[in-house]
């Protein structure tokens, strides 16, 4: 590996460039690959024994004591003497940890839930001595603020747990080992004794600090594990190990929202391919060595509130792992290993994390896009992304954080952002900024709409003001929210495998676009009668006529939604945002269409009180009448560059739906991921599945533990959903072709 | 202006042909199938009219998707053979612009079916529902010679076909009738794969919106041992059974 040795004389970090100098790029089929050994085998079960207990009681234990720290936890293991690659989150598998810097609050409703109490002691340092960010937030938060948050048009921010979404280049650490990462940011926090201490620049001074510290303690945890990362990983075994406790460093520091890992497996693959050639590692090994990172990957556990597991489905983590994607060279950075990380779906059957996300163009390898498609078809475990609308926006070493966020692996980071909820601004437009619910004035009152039947252009009007002030609203909030994260919660080690300084982008989203879309189509194309109550609020719609529906390629509704997608995204735009950052938005509800639609009443488009909100961009249930391609189409029409935060696409296919053979069902998937990916789609989470298989699983749980179901943009276990969640799930249009 | 009453169309992968294909349902047909899964697309008159330039608009949106995905266009019913004009005319305007074509149909009205019609069509879908005719009469309400006729006919031609056969226990799945079909079948030329389809009553509840009764309510679905037992009487044609 020549390019190392040049690289340790340039004092530059740039690990797409050892990549590129040094990856062999396959694109042969599946058929090199192994099974799992009985090794393997015998520490996952061990594991999956103790899944059962988990899932009855929530958690398997927690450690209410100790405050998660890199160094906090003595070293851990689950079979010590068959481990491969080691080290855990606290001193025992499933052990959780608390970390209460994000929020106090958070931490002791966890443990009472699961019937553990903290520590005394460590509840009065973090009332008396030491603020949270959730205590910051509070101080700052706005009353309008408050009120938004409260009426659950601005939802699921990150004010009382870490932000996440943030991806920190765990590659550096076996490229070049801790003390050059050290001498690295030793030299960044230098440079700046030469600018004016300033606010800005002393907070850069004193995060570099903490960086270098937090390499220190990396550095430090690893030796509690028996192991020296001062310098580069010399073959395939050590750059797992060393990328592994990098990583590690970072879950037992921050309990972020998502705790993506990056674009690893084509950098772990020089390594292991430079031993297989070498003779000194065998395929079953390699593959050995990825099934145990991908063990200790899928336990990763952070203790949360049942209501956000609720929220949520179960408990992900989003260690999202990015796989393939093409070369700005045109090679495509395809090699063995990402064969070997889906490979881990079969030796370790189906799961939800890592959240495995493959990187689509049509021009990747043959046998690459073949074998994603059969590993789907096997286990809808994967989700797609385009690659060829990320590439030349971002850069071809870009990964995935959380579900459809993309970012460059250790130059940019994101201010996490979730999302308001568009459907209810609708409603509070008609409603002159009253709660359609609980008749609040929650945003400023505006003159409500008095007409028996909607005007589509006085509706236009109106949800054209309320949008201004929920985006002002919103990007305030989130100020609020990073500034004091930083202040508060800082991720130093991911961080501190970040060039310096970062590029920042502000995570704004949106949800119920669906509803919006066809609602304005409603009241453009059919008549919509307003129904109020005694106080004057708008509480129902009467739809007379039929309308155009987002989801069937017809260019009068998708139209809308394209509009509200780029409308939204210029008003984000007008406000300053935290740090310089650089507003995105995504298109994306993870499972909490279920939630936002319960508390959203009726909408012009039909839609009932309660009933869920489509999934991400995905049409409402039932009305996209033209096929999963129509509805396909309509999404991919939704502007990437309006939205370069992410769009996702939920689809649900019987086999029978996409050939009668393997061989012929491979052959079509691919064709639909290459022809959606041509059009412009951005992401699309492919199921596989019958609807019967999931009314089986809701009544015997216990025969389906690894059903693995994918959602929006991440995955779950589907016996850890609700009941209600579940019934959404089995309640979508399920494609009996594509 | 050639128009047609089309039912719907839709966009669906595997079902109608191969790879991803636009599929337009036209309204109106010939027989009565006891197991008739779209009794919605029975009559012409409550399709609705579309003309061929409008029908083409629709395709046009998806001819980029389908040729990156491998398919085309099949025109299925009701019975397209019974609109014979604009059927033909849909495949003509298909064929120019380089799709694939299909036509699903019974046969019945094979005789309506012009050479022209023919040249534009890369594949015929043809349901032979059984080969002994008072069972094919009690199953459709139609004769069978039609269709034998029709599927020689193509067999001169050399015109691919794809075989399909829908399996209704206790009407369609005595062994005599099966193999009569296998048979024939085996006497044909360009057969490229016969498709044994199971009995399924996903089309119930369109009865029940159109207030018509299910004649086949109390049928269930074959089970697999029936389905593999049809699919091995087939496996002697000599080309692959599905």
């Amino acid at each position: 590996m020549t390019a190392t040795a040049e690289r340790t004389t340039t004092h530059e970090i740039d690990v797409r460039g050892f990549i590129q100098a040094n990856y062999t790029p396959y694109d042969g089929d599946a058929t090199f690959l192994s099974g799992p050994t009985p090794r393997t085998t015998a520490l996952w079960h061990r594991l999956t024994e103790m899944f059962v207990d988990e899932r009855a009681r929530g958690i398997h234990d927690v450690d209410p004591n100790t405050p998660s720290s890199i160094t906090a936890h003595a070293p851990g293991y689950i079979d010590r003497d068959h481990e491969i690659i080691v080290g855990l989150q606290t001193d025992a598998p499933l052990k959780r940890a608390i970390m209460p810097t994000g929020g106090l609050r958070m931490v002791e409703t966890s443990l009472a839930t699961y019937g553990y109490q903290l520590d005394p002691s460590v509840r009065d340092i973090f009332t008396k001595y030491r603020k949270t960010h959730n205590d910051g937030v509070f101080d700052v938060y706005t009353a309008e603020i408050l009120r938004a948050r409260k009426a659950g048009i601005i939802t699921g921010l990150p004010d009382a747990y870490g932000r996440g979404r943030i991806i920190g280049d765990y590659r550096r650490v076996p490229l070049y080992g801790v003390d050059r990462l050290v001498t690295a940011k030793k030299a960044e926090r230098a440079a700046l004794d030469e600018s004016m201490s300033t606010e800005d620049v002393i907070r850069d001074r004193e995060e570099l600090a903490e960086q270098v510290r937090a390499l220190e303690e990396l550095r430090g945890m690893a030796a509690s594990y028996g192991y020296d990362i001062s310098g580069p990983a010399r073959n395939g075994r050590e750059a797992v190990q060393w990328l592994y406790f990098a990583y590690l460093a970072a879950v037992k520091e921050q309990n972020g929202a998502a705790m993506s890992l990056g674009r690893t497996s084509t950098f772990l693959d020089v390594y292991l391919q430079r031993d297989l050639d070498e003779g000194v590692l065998t395929e079953r090994e390699a593959q050995e060595l990825v099934d145990d990172l991908v063990i200790k990957l899928r336990i990763v556990r952070f203790l949360r509130t049942p209501e956000y597991d609720q929220l949520f489905s179960g408990d992900p983590t989003w260690v999202t792992e990015s796989i393939g994607g093409m070369g700005d060279d045109g090679r495509p950075l395809v090699t063995r290993t990402s064969f070997r990380f889906l490979q881990t779906l079969y030796n370790l059957g189906p799961a939800p994390e890592p959240n495995l996300t493959v990187l689509w163009s049509p021009r990747l390898p043959e046998g690459f896009k073949r074998f994603c498609a059969k590993v789907s078809i096997d286990t809808s475990s994967i989700q797609y992304e385009n690659d060829d609308l990320i590439r030349p926006r971002f850069s071809d070493d870009t990964a995935i954080a959380c579900c459809v966020s993309a970012m460059k692996v250790g130059e940019q980071m994101q201010l996490f952002g979730a999302r308001v909820n568009l459907a209810k601004a609708l409603l509070y437009a008609i409603n002159g900024g009253r709660d359609e619910i609980s008749g609040v004035q929650v945003a400023p009152a505006f003159p409500p709409i008095a007409s028996d039947h909607l005007d589509h252009e006085e509706v236009r009007a109106a949800f054209d003001r309320m949008t201004d002030w929920l985006a002002k609203t919103y990007v305030e909030a989130l100020n609020v929210i990073h500034y004091m994260h930083d202040k508060y919660a800082y991720e130093r080690i991911e961080m501190a495998l970040h060039d310096h300084p970062v590029q920042r982008l502000l995570g704004c989203g949106i949800a119920g676009l669906s509803v919006v879309a066809d609602s304005l189509s409603a009241i453009r194309y059919a008549r919509v009668r307003v129904i109020r109550d005694d106080t004057g609020l708008a509480v129902d719609y009467l739809v007379e006529g039929d309308f155009p529906k987002y989801g069937n390629n017809d260019d009068r509704a998708d139209a809308i939604a394209v509009e509200l997608v780029e409308s939204f995204m210029r008003k984000v735009r007008q406000y300053p945002a935290h740090r310089g950052a650089v507003h995105t938005q995504s298109v994306l509800t993870i499972t909490s269409n279920v939630v936002y639609g319960k508390h959203t009443g009726n909408t012009p488009d039909g839609r009932r009180a309660g009933e869920p909100f489509a999934p991400g961009a995905n049409p409402m249930n039932g009305r996209d009448r033209h096929g999963l391609v129509a509805a396909a189409l309509s999404v991919a029409k939704l502007p990437y560059d309006q939205a370069q935060d992410g769009i996702s696409l939920t689809a649900s296919i019987t086999p029978a739906g996409l050939g009668r053979t393997e061989d012929e069902q491979v052959t079509n998937l691919v064709g639909v991921l290459d022809a959606y990916t041509d059009a412009g789609g951005f992401h699309l989470n492919a199921n596989v599945l019958n609807r019967e298989t999931l009314l089986d699983a809701m009544a015997h749980p216990e025969n389906h533990p690894q059903l693995t179901i994918r959602v929006s943009g991440y995955a779950v276990n589907f016996v850890r959903l609700t009941p209600e969640q579940q019934r959404d799930v089995i309640n979508r249009t399920f494609h009996e072709s594509l | 202006m050639t128009t047609g009453s089309v039912h719907s169309w839709d966009v669906a992968t595997a079902v109608d042909g191969p790879g991803t294909r636009f599929v337009l349902f036209l309204s109106g047909c010939p027989l009565r199938c006891l197991y008739c899964h779209n009794p919605d697309t029975w009559h012409m008159r409550d399709g609705h009219r579309m003309t061929v330039d409008e029908v083409m608009v629709e395709v046009a949106k998806y001819q980029r998707f389908i040729e990156v995905a491998g398919g085309g266009l099949t025109i299925s019913g009701g019975e397209p053979l019974l609109q014979p004009d604009f059927t033909a005319e849909v495949l003509h305007r298909a064929k120019q612009l380089g799709l694939h074509t299909a036509l699903d149909t019974s046969g019945f009205l094979g005789a309506r079916a012009s050479e022209e019609l023919l040249t534009d069509t890369d594949l015929v879908l043809l349901d032979i529902k059984s080969w002994d005719p008072v069972i094919y009469r009690h199953v459709t309400g139609g004769e069978v010679a039609p269709t034998l006729e029709f599927a020689r006919r193509l067999s001169a031609l050399h015109k691919p076909m794809w075989i399909r056969f829908v399996l209704v226990p206790g009407h369609t799945d005595a062994e005599d009738n099966v193999a009569g079909i296998a048979s024939f079948v085996s006497t044909l030329d360009a057969v490229e794969r016969v498709e044994v389809l199971p009995f399924h009553k996903l089309g119930a509840p369109k009865y029940a919106a159109l207030g018509i009764p299910f004649p086949l309510a109390d049928v269930p679905s074959p089970d697999t041992d029936l389905v593999r037992r049809v699919r091995d009487q087939f496996a002697g044609c000599g080309v692959p059974v599905h």
